[in-house]
């Protein structure tokens, strides 16, 4: 296929470099410097898609962030990426895409049918039609909306892409680099400003590259080109293209998304495909530009009904025809430029200019040209379905309200240019009151409410030469208030033509007997007629007028919709546009996606994966790894085929007969010293601890105000004033934080300092009858027995020459230490155990094997522990001192935490003494009973009893005391099954806890 | 994201911060009977208004120092920060 759309030796596109693509299945050729639209419009290829409602062929709009229309599916190097815009897609060599939103194809779209059925699909219809009957909800309404709506398909594979985050500071961020941009960059940057500027597409410059204006005596391009290298040579600035500035957030904070790759056929080896950067700012100009509204006139979205700046550009940047029988229509002078271009260009346009007599330099200019233009003329309909075919047109009356006889003219793009709205998002979104400028008919920026300042075409300021003068000295103002500089650069002579002021003309009137649909949204299939239900409907307000009729709400944000719809609401209401006000600016401004938000916090890097010591130990010896909050710990270590189930229970089952250890580094640690230590662990715990002697460990429970359990663990008084805290490995930095609290706010008084050392013990739990034998070999200058040793003692001890801290506590029920080293030494440690503890029969255990042990024990942990439960309900009530105050104690004596029937952990065994129990079942005293069917309790954990080889559990049962003997059943409908128990005491094995004292 | 100045380590981002709730919550003295009233203030009763709030933030990833903030909660505006011990005036 021939570029035959394609103008010979016009444009910015490297001609030299020919890039092939495919469209749909079909191969196109393009150039270097293409988008894709450009591409496809030079292939002669307009229609690009279906609309989102009526299924109605879609072109393409504008040539940039504004496009509602041309949105594809994107495949590059094997992944594939919806919500693209053809119009910023930049061309690559072996790009392919696809049309969205139709079936089976483009061409020929089965949903075109709602196009027929529109009568049926009114404002609302998704609301109103399928309410009922509520059965059809599931299977057959919710399935069909699925199907129908969207726009394109997102990838289920993982992305396999890098996406980065960055954090930059800066003195200035200027967002847009057209005229008002550069202008402010180079003032600021000259007078010593850290400077950021970021501009959207590839290309800086924004309208510079397609307006005919002298600055310096030299083209807009030119002078755009010499500022920008000048500023990259610059080590206080940054320049940044293909970087959309999409939001404003508080203090400053911006974010832009950097597109490093996706112009590129693949991304280049540890380069990320996107870039997130956020940004703080001490100063912010939004030089954003302005965005070419439409006028609203029948089929206003047939394909080839085009903004008038978007011809141009495609004509000026890529060098390519939107159409070769263009039909302008304009209210002001824009759409004169086009036609200059189009006529340079050898191409005859025909300008319909709604205003009647307008004069100026480039009105002149087109009639020296000899373009042919109709004055008080409108275009009251496109024809043509898949591509504009001819234009119904006729003269308008003063008033604007009655049409003269219909013409119908030929032409193949219809040109359309209703003025310019600036483009307040970044503004709006920072917090500024916006205000209505009548003179443009269109919302400015007013009072700023951060450090911000909106320059140019986004100030409604519109002609150059007032744009750069007024850019150079802002920024060079907002420089000299950050650096108290004072080089002023000098003001280049500007050369513009002239313009007349634009007819207030948005809309073009119904002719009597036709009933053409007049789209105001051209995403999201919104008509004059939808706004006009909605507000015979009742709605007012301009944001439910947006939620009912979906107005501005699709990807493209009402980028060209907004204020025809403000128009139509306020015409209709008689209020004035700002009486009726916009609807709110939320970022971000342009569609960001998803891997760019995430950046590399992806899988395992979504949090840091900490590790004991001892890791590569586990590794080694065939552990099985299990996330335990941030930690990696082996839940268990595999020998020969075993599964999870016979590996854990020979675990415990050999800490049961013989000695295990496990790894425990990863309990949380903290060291406590000061003269105040022993009150502050009498506040925080809710037993005594004022008169634990040194060398004693304590188990204690802390609470939360509330009176619900925060944590437990056991506290070893090391001297006089220094304290050994653990924690449970989730609730480490809780706790911390909560000491800290209470030590810097409540009682500063208290003369005490906390420190966090999890990272600085590795720690080893010795646990079974043959422990104390094994200790005895490792510390045999040590009196590790019965009396030197006692249950919840400590001491010091040498372990082949390392220094070790020895503590007496048991997680297990067993007999059984933990051996706390120094970090480095962790390994050390762990080989001796195990190189010493072979002639008892030593096994490692993993954390499979630590629940069993603890679970048949009836020791509460984290599961009990959740957050919900008090200390009576973990059997924890002994713990509560009656003598003095402590955290939460006050709250303890609430109705609820009092009530009689208060929840209670229990012991739950299964009648068949086989059947497992699902974790997070319901216990329910009848298992037939209707639904909805009284929930008694719920199982914590759960585990195979290596004791008495049946499974057992714990729960938390409502008046749990007077629950043991109850036969009840566990019922699970996720797992569907319903398994008759028994509830017994908690305390399953040695319930008098004899073997941790023996 | 709000850019909050600790008074000891100077201007950082609201990601290095936690918050902690109301500063001007006072805990009843220990071992002093309270009633429920008094108790439920303390522990569940949150004015939660819109405008001038002084606030508990803790430098969680920098010098882990609880600080008080004075902000509009509407506006997210920051008027003062104070060290803990710093009474607010």
């Amino acid at each position: 296929m021939t570029q035959s759309f394609r103008l010979k030796d016009v444009g910015l596109i490297n001609r030299n470099k020919k890039l092939s693509f495919k469209f749909n299945g079909k191969k196109y050729y393009g150039y270097e410097g293409d988008s894709l639209a450009s591409a496809l419009i030079a292939n002669g290829v307009h229609l690009i898609g279906r609309s989102f409602k009526y299924h109605r062929p879609r072109g393409f709009f504008g040539a940039g962030v504004d496009e509602p229309y041309a949105i594809v599916q994107l495949y590059r190097n094997g992944e594939t990426e919806p919500n693209i815009k053809a119009t910023e897609q930049e061309l690559f060599d072996g790009l392919e895409a696809t049309s969205v939103n139709c079936w089976p194809s483009v061409n020929f779209d089965i949903g075109a049918i709602n196009n027929f059925l529109r009568i049926f699909l009114p404002a609302g219809f998704y609301y109103k039609t399928f309410m009922w009957p509520k059965s059809f909800w599931f299977k057959i309404y919710e399935p069909f909306i699925r199907k129908a709506a969207g726009l394109g398909t997102a990838s289920i594979k993982h992305d396999k892409e890098r996406y980065e985050h960055k954090y930059e500071y800066c003195d200035l961020l200027i967002a847009g680099s057209g005229p008002s941009g550069l202008a402010s960059a180079y003032a600021a940057a000259k007078n010593g400003a850290r400077v950021i500027l970021a501009e959207d597409k590839s290309r800086f410059g924004g309208t510079l590259l397609t307006s005919e204006v002298n600055i310096g005596n030299k083209s807009g391009k030119e002078w755009a080109d010499g500022i920008i290298s000048e500023l990259k040579e610059m080590p206080n600035v940054t320049v940044k293209n293909r970087s959309q500035v999409f939001g404003y957030y508080d203090h400053n904070m911006l974010v832009m998304s950097e597109r490093v790759s996706d112009h590129l056929p693949k991304t280049k080896e540890f380069h990320p495909k996107q870039r997130l950067w956020y940004i703080r700012a001490k100063e912010v100009l939004i030089s954003s530009g302005s965005i070419e509204r439409p006028i609203v006139f029948g089929n206003n979205d047939t394909p080839g009904v085009m903004l008038s700046s978007a011809a141009k550009e495609y004509m000026k940047v890529y060098g390519v025809l939107v159409g070769k029988k263009p039909l302008i229509f304009t209210n002001n002078d824009s759409g004169y430029e086009t036609a200059i271009e189009f006529k340079k260009n050898g191409i005859d346009p025909l300008i319909l200019d709604t205003r009647s007599n307008p004069k100026s330099e480039i009105i002149n200019e087109a009639k020296d040209l000899n373009i042919k233009i109709k004055n008080s003329y409108v275009v009251v309909a496109a024809q043509g379905y898949k591509k504009v075919k001819s234009a119904d047109i006729s003269k308008i009356s003063d008033d604007k309200e009655q049409l003269g006889n219909i013409e119908n003219v030929k032409c193949d793009c219809i040109c359309v240019s209703g003025y310019w709205t600036p483009t307040i998002h970044l503004a709006s979104q920072s917090g500024n009151k916006t205000k209505f400028n009548e003179e443009i008919d269109a919302f400015v920026p007013g009072i700023s409410k951060q450090n911000e300042k909106t320059l140019g075409a986004a100030n409604g300021i519109y002609t150059l030469e007032e744009t750069l003068k007024d850019s150079f000295e802002v920024g060079h103002e907002v420089s000299k208030k950050i650096t108290n500089n004072e080089n002023k650069v000098s003001f280049p002579n500007v050369v513009e033509k002239k313009s007349s002021i634009h007819d207030k003309f948005w809309c073009v009137p119904l002719p009597k007997g036709k009933n053409y649909k007049r789209f105001l949204d051209f995403q999201n299939d919104v008509a004059v007629s939808d706004i006009e239900i909605a507000l015979r409907e009742g709605y007012r307000s301009i944001e439910h007028v947006k939620r009912y009729t979906t107005l501005g709400m699709a990807t493209d944000q009402g980028k060209t919709s907004n204020l025809n719809g403000l128009q139509l609401v306020s015409k209709i209401e008689n209020k004035v546009v700002p009486a009726v006000g916009h609807t709110t600016f939320r970022p971000p401004y342009t569609p960001v996606s998803i891997g760019a938000i995430v950046g590399r916090e992806v899988g395992k890097h979504s949090k840091p994966t900490r590790k004991s010591p001892m890791h590569s130990w586990h590794e080694k010896n065939n552990a099985v790894f299990v996330d335990a909050g941030v930690w990696l710990r082996p839940r268990y270590y595999k020998r020969g085929n075993e599964d999870l189930f016979e590996a854990s229970k020979r675990e415990a089952k050999n800490v049961r007969t013989n000695v295990g250890v496990c790894d425990v580094t990863t309990l949380g640690k903290i060291d406590i010293k000061g003269p105040d230590a022993a009150e502050l662990l009498n506040r925080v715990y809710t037993n005594a601890w004022l008169k634990l002697p040194v060398g004693k460990a304590r188990y204690g429970v802390m609470l939360r105000e509330d009176g619900i359990v925060m944590d437990d663990g056991t506290t070893t008084r090391i001297s006089e004033n220094h304290y050994h805290m653990t924690t449970t490995t989730a609730q480490a930095a809780n706790v911390l934080s909560h000491l800290e609290y209470y030590l810097q706010l409540v009682w500063p008084e208290l003369n005490v300092n906390v420190v966090s050392s999890t990272e600085q013990w590795a720690g080893a739990a010795i646990a079974g009858p043959k422990s104390r034998n094994l200790l005895q070999k490792l510390f045999p200058n040590s009196d590790v027995s019965n009396e030197g040793l006692p249950f919840m003692g400590y001491m010091e001890g040498d372990l082949f020459g390392v220094k070790a801290r020895i503590f007496r506590i048991s997680f297990s029920g067993e007999l059984a230490y933990e051996v706390n080293v120094e970090s480095n030494n962790g390994n050390f440690m762990w080989e001796k155990i195990i190189e010493v503890g072979e002639q008892f029969e030593i096994q490692p255990y993993g954390t499979e094997a630590l629940s069993t042990l603890r679970i048949e024990m009836g020791h509460v942990a984290g599961s009990e522990l959740d957050g919900r439960t008090i200390p009576y309900d973990n059997s924890l009530e002994g713990l509560l001192s009656k003598k003095k105050d402590f955290i939460g104690k006050r709250s303890l004596i609430r109705e609820a935490f009092t009530a009689e029937d208060r929840q209670k952990v229990v012991g739950v065994v299964p009648l068949d003494k086989k059947t497992s129990i699902p974790e997070g079942s319901h216990l329910v005293k009848d298992s037939k009973a209707p639904s909805p069917n009284p929930k008694l309790g719920y199982i914590s954990a759960s585990c195979w009893s290596v004791e008495y080889d049946n499974p057992f559990s714990l729960a938390i049962l409502k008046d749990g005391k007077n629950m043991i003997g109850e036969k009840l059943f566990v019922m699970s409908p996720l797992k569907n099954k319903i398994i008759p128990v028994e509830i017994v005491s908690s305390h399953y094995v040695d319930p008098k806890g004899e073997r941790v004292r023996s | 994201m709000l850019h909050i100045k600790c008074p000891h380590c100077g201007m950082r981002s609201q990601n290095e911060f936690s918050y902690g709730g109301d500063a001007s919550v006072k805990r009843p003295e220990l071992g002093k009977d309270v009633s429920d009233q008094d108790w439920n203030n303390f522990v569940y009763n949150r004015k939660s208004l819109r405008g001038k709030h002084w606030e508990l933030w803790q430098h969680l990833s920098g010098c882990r120092q609880w600080i008080k903030v004075e902000r509009d909660t509407g506006s997210h505006e920051i008027f003062k920060t104070l060290k803990a011990e710093e009474e607010i005036s």
